[in-house]
């Protein structure tokens, strides 16, 4: 029982965001509301940065900032994965802003957000 | 460090810098900017394959010179030379024959802003294809998805937009497989560069972390293959080829789909090693569901009634050829799969703007019903499309032909069950192809008998313009080149792909 607290504990955050990479993946995928599959979109890109978050930092270290001198590397984590975090926050930003945009434009026209009934219409139309 | 090793960065800067000078410029000089950059490219692309055939070698450029682990790498070999010149060709000419189409479809003051999407379209495009870094490529798949969702819904009607965001959706979910894919391989390998991970890979037991291993590489071959529109995840392709203009047709279903597997091959190769690969079986899947893919995509093209969007279910096929010959599994089978990265690319861009010529003096309309006789009142577009078929179906001297013999070839050096269920699905795809694409070709050479006078007014004024005549020309001379002298492009993409490993 210890051991699987354990096991637990270690991998906490990696096997919480899978947890969360699945929801989000499966929202986005199947869910029929253009807003909700927005939502799913930004779960499942946060899920991927916490955890690389989480697979960058080890336990009682600091980002390496240097104020005072030099000091050992002991006493700080690789900043790259914690860069890498922010260049995939803006780059989902941007794919956000591009979706809801079109969420807009199409319940402008079809005053809708389902994509299903979206998709009725516009066979109803096209014939 | 020679001169021409500066060339990838400078390809990439300008096309993001035509793209923000695009966004702000009146449509014509919009245009003219961008004419401007695809010329400066192709000669840039030009000096980048010419040095490396004459070093006979790879270079790296370092951004701000940062040694390798750190920095960010661009890297140049053959192959790349020649996909950035193709990539460069096909852009140029889709955007010039489709030239009057996109000022016809676009809103009248959104136009530079098309040339800002093709700009930035470009910049991801050479960016996949040069970098070395495997966020960078990441972050570039992104831009390449933003700017093909906005090349999709420029026409402005609610079919578009829906295809859009049907296209952004199920590409959103292949990037989310790739990122955390990436993740995973930097994770375990603690490297972002592509030969670094390499190394990590070499000094790893791959059988300590077979798991680990087979799910990285199947989540990205998943990832690319949902972006590339393999066959289960077609279902985007052909809503966003129908819904958009001409030039977006032809640049979605040649480039867009094709950077994506160039990614792929590239991961492959550079990243996580050929060898692995095989060993860990994912190249079987993938040649599954390529048959798969030859066959369906062609089933679902006969079931067609709309030219454009039976040429958009032969892309969903011919994207199985390639991923059949990723799946092989020898050299021979890559090699084939790359030429036909470039003879698919080649043949379907041309067949997609042939279209739009045949669009204008149908009724602007691509119904079977509709195009009937289109050959005689377009005679160049009527031409160029029966080129392209004649190419798909595999007809000798056309670049069709020249991919499904090498996958022939590469199939008989595969063992016996993958040699029999390749050659059987060639001809099967084959007899498919013929079947769909000679009866367009039929209904376009088929004398309309009685023509109204008013049609005919319409065959006036769509004459087709000396440039689009000059375009088609090109398109028709460099099938005919891809055809006729495939074999020094076969040599170059199998020097390339030696640089590769």
């Amino acid at each position: 029982m210890e051991a699987v607290f354990q096991y637990i504990s270690n991998n906490l955050f990696e096997g919480v965001a899978i947890i969360l990479f699945g929801i989000g993946f499966t929202t986005l995928f199947l869910h029929p509301n253009l807003i909700k599959k927005i939502m799913g979109l930004n779960i499942m890109d946060s899920s991927v940065y916490l955890f690389l978050a989480a697979k960058g930092y080890i336990f009682a270290r600091k980002a390496p900032i240097v104020t005072d001198g030099a000091a050992e590397m002991e006493k700080y984590i690789n900043p790259i994965p914690t860069g890498l975090v922010l260049t995939g926050i803006v780059v989902s930003v941007s794919v956000t802003a591009v979706m809801l945009a079109l969420t807009i434009r199409l319940y402008w026209r079809y005053h809708t957000l389902e994509m299903d009934e979206i998709m009725q219409i516009i066979r109803k139309e096209g014939k | 460090m020679a001169f021409p090793t500066n060339f990838p960065m400078i390809s990439i800067i300008s096309c993001l810098m035509c793209g923000v000078v695009c966004s702000i410029l009146k449509k014509d000089k919009a245009r003219y900017v961008t004419y401007g950059l695809m010329i400066l490219l192709l000669i840039l692309s030009g000096g980048v394959l010419s040095y490396t055939i004459s070093v006979d070698s790879e270079f790296i450029y370092q951004m701000g010179h940062f040694g390798a682990p750190f920095g960010n790498e661009l890297r140049a070999g053959v192959l790349e030379g020649v996909l950035a010149i193709f990539f460069t060709v096909i852009m140029f000419l889709s955007i010039i024959a489709g030239e009057k189409h996109i000022y016809e479809d676009v809103e009248e003051n959104k136009i530079n802003l098309y040339y800002t999407l093709i700009c930035l379209m470009m910049s991801s495009l050479l960016a996949l294809t040069y970098t070395n870094d495997i966020f960078t490529a990441y972050v570039f798949v992104e831009i390449n998805t933003i700017t093909a969702a906005g090349l999709v819904a420029v026409m402005g009607s609610g079919r578009a937009y829906f295809s859009s965001a049907k296209y952004m959706i199920m590409s959103l979910l292949g990037s989310g497989l790739l990122l955390i894919g990436i993740t995973l391989l930097y994770d375990v390998t603690g490297h972002l560069l592509l030969s670094n991970i390499k190394e990590a890979v070499d000094t790893i037991a791959i059988k300590d972390y077979s798991e680990p291993f087979t799910i990285i590489i199947a989540l990205i071959t998943i990832g690319l293959s949902i972006k590339s529109a393999l066959f289960p995840f077609h279902s985007w392709l052909p809503d966003a080829h129908t819904a958009s203009t001409i030039s977006s047709s032809a640049i979605l279903s040649s480039l867009v789909l094709k950077a994506y597997i160039v990614l792929l091959i590239k991961i492959y190769y550079r990243a996580i090693g050929w060898e692995n690969i095989l060993e860990t079986g994912v190249n079987d899947i993938v040649f599954v569901f390529g048959i798969m893919a030859m066959i369906f995509g062609s089933i679902f093209a006969i079931a067609q009634k709309d030219v454009k969007r039976m040429t958009a279910y032969s892309s969903v096929a011919q994207i199985g050829y390639i991923f059949m010959g990723i799946g092989i599994g020898n050299t021979a089978g890559i090699v084939a799969a790359v030429f036909h990265i470039f003879a698919h690319g080649a043949t379907k861009s041309m067949i997609f703007t042939s279209l739009g010529g045949i669009k204008a003096v149908s009724g602007h309309s691509t119904k079977l019903a509709d195009i009937t006789g289109a050959g005689f009142r377009n005679k160049v577009a009527g031409v160029s499309f029966a080129v392209g078929a004649f190419s798909m179906v595999g007809i000798p001297f056309f670049p069709g032909f020249v991919s499904k013999l090498n996958f022939a070839s590469a199939a008989c050096e595969a063992g016996s069950v993958k040699m029999i269920v390749i050659l059987v699905a060639l001809a099967i795809s084959t007899i498919l192809n013929c079947l769909y694409f000679f009866r367009a070709l039929i209904a376009l050479y088929t004398p309309v008998r009685d023509m109204a006078g008013e049609l005919r007014e319409e065959v006036d004024n769509t004459r087709p313009t000396v440039k689009y005549i000059a375009t088609m020309a090109c398109f028709i001379a460099v099938n005919l080149f891809a055809g006729t002298f495939s074999d020094l492009i076969i040599k170059l993409i199998t020097q390339g792909l030696k640089m590769f490993s």
